[in-house]
């Protein structure tokens, strides 16, 4: 017998529950679904919308009845629950329907609050909650022409603009002078107020609503000081109130909302509350972005596994008004310690603000051009050290030494479809917004899914986020405060490398069982990661998983596109000899290598080589002296150097040798991605050592270090580490960067984006100024090199892994 | 050192022994060559084995050389995961790689050359 679970609410956040718990258990429960209302599960961010006319209701349907008979889901629609009998554990609907439940849900949502002033009942007032309220407001346009809508929040201003649209004249009542004060300070709220009145609307503010008058239907609406404006309908949208009076007479502890706990639970284990009624740890949501968070937790103590916590969200807001661009989040008032960097541009109608403590951003506020919004509060949710960033700050993503995407000022909703957003996957935005809207997508994991945009690089995101937020119309935006390293756990990065080091765990296994892992043996996001930390964690100790490595870093060379490999050996410093380029042409001729580059890191790469030849090309390779250039690996790549003193006339130090010294220390070592160096030999930096994980370069006094550049999508400069006297210092400053990378930065994060991460300040005061910390540092990377310098061709070569490279049978 | 068994076709059962499950890692894979193109014969964790066109459905990949994990494997070029068991990519992605009978006697692993039903052996 399945246990009974009833859903009392048709809404999102309940629904989005049950869909979460069919991903985990789909066989568990039996479901019952009641709904107030008498329609299917639809999205109610879009009201606003369909009140302007830019969609019809089909457009917002979530789920149609269909839906829920092949999920074997019962739905009673127009069936509203007024009791719930704990004792005997059944609901009761007004029309006289019982259903009995094992477990329930509670999804009543929120009511709008409705101000207490004569004739608020009188025919003519509604509220904006939903489809019913959104009929009543398009009949009335139909007929009539004064609308007066009381509160200038985010949505009476979409209710103002919804009926303008409709035809009417609206004029918008708001108790304050500021609008939407709750996400806006003054500044930003009078650029909205003179856009929306350059648009037709007419505002009333400060005004506070004394009576409504008329005999059955409202005719005017009178104020405390005694004017009068006509009005054939009035809309109360001044708040909402969690919903929980069939909770309370249920007597379940509620206080502004239905107390839960982490796991969604009421004070009644076995009832649970998800949405708009809830009150979590003191806190009520109105935004969608919550309540799906909460779906996910409460869905997964649903099916038992009881591992998700639910701790709160941060949120931010976008208005969804066609044509106005609007952000905030956060703390964006500012206050005690707090640093406020503004801009204001009254003729262009752009001001942004940003608010600082300590080099973390607490908030923003944004009008005019939000194309930034989602990094800064992307800044904000990672507390982000921007001590670097300040004085770029208000330009945007854009502006910092973005050579490939340097241009992005067109703000992403006026881009013709044709754009192509996703440049590694080739995804323009007219696919983005159109599985967004077919397949009613969410979340920048669902778009990636669906069309592969943003899922390579990444360099796209804040253009696929900026995508979802104009095409849903907004709120959705917050993606979960803490991110689970895959799908696989609920747990962190970070959170799954202190349970490596704290619990002691040695195995890939372990880690799994330890943090009960949702699916057998990984993927291939986590395992690769997994290993990595073992193997960083455990040096000598930790037996590498070869099953859990990529391909490339399995094999050792690189795949192409037709499956065949190249082979790139190592060349010290980018220094060869003769002897060795006749012993690589003769190999490359031996083994009929289809093309022979020059790679940008002085190495020569043999392309075209099949997978069975490797092995026996190694071997040739190693006899000739040379060991693997790792060119496929996360991993130590290639240190490229000028030739400096012995040669070039404007050379200060010997960049040759110096790198030659710096990659026979550190070859072989596994890093969280690929780690490039380059010594220059004078200022000039013919070597490119800016744009390095790690770059030297030589000055007549000794040596200048720099850290966190990289080439490749997102061009970025290293920063100043600091300046060294002897090679030796060079050596043990570059070995304790090294492992300080590899000890905390996140499996695939570049130096670049971790050093922006941490900041430049806990980078220094890890390497340059704490001498026994540094010192600790590189005696750790010099012992785990003890057993990363193996050269694995050679070790193939005689015959490790021959399973790897043979087919298991050849069929005649 | 393992090294590579040659076997001809078998009439008239159809069913070729290619060699045993320990020659095939867990967690892995390895090819069968074959006039009709290189077959993946792949071993999950759990020692189910399953055999597949060694082609993505996406860009011909070679799904072989990809990481597996639970009853999938993760195609190296694109990252398109492809359900071993089904061969179909797992949704959104879509499209299907060819099958073939596969089954385990006494620890040695035995294939067909004709395609599950439906589907074409190319």
């Amino acid at each position: 017998m399945k246990e009974k679970l009833v859903l009392i609410g048709n809404g999102m956040a309940g629904i989005r529950t049950v869909e979460e718990l069919l991903k985990l258990a789909p066989d568990k429960y039996a479901i019952t679904v009641f709904g107030a209302e008498p329609l299917p599960n639809y999205n109610r961010i879009l009201l606003s919308p369909v009140l302007a006319g830019e969609k019809q209701f089909g457009d917002i349907v979530l789920n149609d009845d269909a839906w829920y008979t092949s999920n074997g889901i019962t739905l009673h629609k127009g069936k509203e629950i007024v009791k719930i009998d704990r004792v005997r554990r059944k609901v009761m609907a007004a029309d006289g329907t019982e259903e009995p439940y094992d477990r329930l849900i509670l999804a009543t949502g929120s009511n709008p609050f409705v101000i207490p002033v004569p004739g608020k009942e009188l025919a003519g007032v509604v509220t904006f909650r939903d489809m019913h309220d959104i009929e009543r407001m398009l009949a009335a346009a139909k007929s009539h022409k004064h609308a007066v809508v009381i509160g200038g929040g985010l949505l009476g201003l979409e209710a103002a603009n919804g009926l303008m649209k409709q035809g009417m004249a609206v004029t918008i009542v708001h108790l304050l002078d500021t609008l939407m004060e709750k996400q806006l300070d003054k500044p930003a709220a009078a650029f909205l107020k003179r856009s929306l009145e350059e648009r037709g609307l007419t505002f009333l503010m400060p005004a506070q609503t004394e009576a409504i008058l008329g005999d059955t239907q409202v005719r005017a609406v009178r104020f405390k000081d005694g004017t009068e404006i006509a009005a054939d309908l009035v809309v109360m949208a001044v708040g909402i109130r969690p919903n929980f009076t069939l909770a309370r007479s249920a007597g379940i502890h509620c206080d502004r909302g239905i107390v839960v706990n982490d796991t969604l639970q009421t004070y009644d284990p076995r009832i649970y509350a998800v949405g708009e009624c809830v009150q979590h740890r003191g806190q009520t949501y109105g935004l969608v972005a919550p309540l799906f968070e909460q779906a996910k937790v409460c869905a997964n103590h649903l099916a038992e596994l009881g591992f998700a916590r639910y701790e709160g969200s941060v949120t931010s807001t976008k208005l969804k008004v066609t044509g106005i661009d609007l952000f905030s989040a956060g703390e964006f008032q500012g206050g005690e310690g707090c640093e406020e960097i503004v801009l204001k541009d009254a003729g262009r109608g752009v001001y942004k603000k940003v608010v600082l403590k300590d080099d973390r951003v607490q908030g923003a506020v944004m009008y005019g051009d939000t194309m930034d919004g989602s990094w800064y509060f992307q800044l904000m949710r990672e507390g982000t050290d921007v001590a670097n960033l300040r004085d770029k700050l208000l330009f945007g993503q854009a502006h910092l030494g973005d050579s490939g995407h340097g241009d992005i000022k067109t703000r992403v909703a006026g881009m013709p479809d044709e754009t192509e957003i996703c440049g590694c996957n080739g995804v323009c935005k007219g696919t983005i917004v159109q599985a967004i809207t077919e397949k009613k997508l969410f979340t920048l994991e669902e778009v990636r899914a669906h069309t592969k945009a943003s899922s390579s690089c990444g360099s796209c995101t804040g253009l696929v986020e900026a995508l979802l937020a104009s095409t849903l119309g907004g709120d959705y935006s917050t993606t979960p405060k803490k991110k689970p390293l895959c799908p696989c756990t609920e747990h962190s990065h970070d959170e799954i490398r202190a349970a490596i080091r704290e619990q002691k765990l040695k195995s890939i296994r372990a880690v799994m069982d330890m943090l009960a892992w949702k699916t057998p043996d990984g993927c291939n996001k986590c395992r690769p990661a997994l290993n990595f930390y073992l193997l960083v964690a455990w040096p000598g100790e930790y037996v590498d998983d070869n099953q859990s490595r990529f391909i490339n870093e399995r094999v050792h060379a690189n795949i192409q596109k037709d499956g065949t490999y190249s082979v790139v050996p190592r060349i010290w410093g980018g220094e060869t000899t003769p002897a060795e380029l006749r012993a690589l042409a003769e190999i490359a001729e031996k083994y009929e290598v289809p093309t022979v580059h020059i790679t940008g890191g002085q190495r020569i790469d043999f392309l075209g080589v099949p997978k069975e030849t490797l092995p026996a090309m190694w071997g040739d390779l190693s006899r000739a002296g040379f060991v693997s250039g790792h060119a496929y690996g996360k991993a130590i790549r290639t240190v490229k150097t000028c030739v400096g003193k012995n040669w070039c006339r404007f050379g200060t130090q010997d960049s040759t040798t110096m790198g030659i010294q710096l990659e026979r220390m550190a070859w072989g070592s596994w890093t969280p991605h690929k780690f490039k160096l380059a010594v220059s030999g004078c200022p000039r930096n013919c070597a490119e050592a800016t744009i390095k994980d790690f770059g030297v370069v030589c000055v007549d006094s000794g040596y200048e270090l720099h850290v966190g550049g990289n080439g490749g999508v997102k061009v970025r400069a290293t920063d100043f580490l600091c300046a060294v006297k002897t090679p030796e210092e060079v050596l043990e400053y570059c070995a304790a960067f090294l492992q300080v990378y590899r000890e905390e930065a996140r499996y695939l994060e570049r130096t670049a984006p971790w050093v922006e991460r941490v900041g430049l300040a806990y980078v220094k005061s890890r390497v340059v100024e704490d001498e026994v910390g540094r010192k600790a540092l590189a005696q750790r990377f010099r012992h785990s090199q003890v057993f990363a310098q193996v050269d694995p061709w050679a070790e193939r070569a005689k015959g490790a892994d021959q399973h790897e490279f043979i087919p298991i049978a050849q069929i005649a | 050192m393992s090294s590579m068994n040659a076997v001809k076709q078998q009439a008239p059962s159809g069913w070729i022994e290619i060699g045993a499950l320990d020659d095939i890692p867990r967690q892995g894979a390895r090819v069968v060559r074959a006039n009709g193109g290189d077959i993946a014969v792949f071993r999950t964790l759990e020692d189910e084995v399953f055999a597949l066109r060694d082609r993505c459905p996406h860009k011909g990949g070679p799904l072989s050389q990809g990481i597996v994990h639970g009853r999938k494997v993760a195609c190296p070029l694109h990252d398109w995961k492809i359900d071993l068991d089904t061969g179909m990519a797992v949704a959104p992605d879509e499209g299907c790689a060819a099958r073939f009978p596969v089954r385990v006697e006494a620890g040695r692993i035995w294939l067909a050359l004709m395609p599950g039903e439906g589907e074409s052996g190319d």
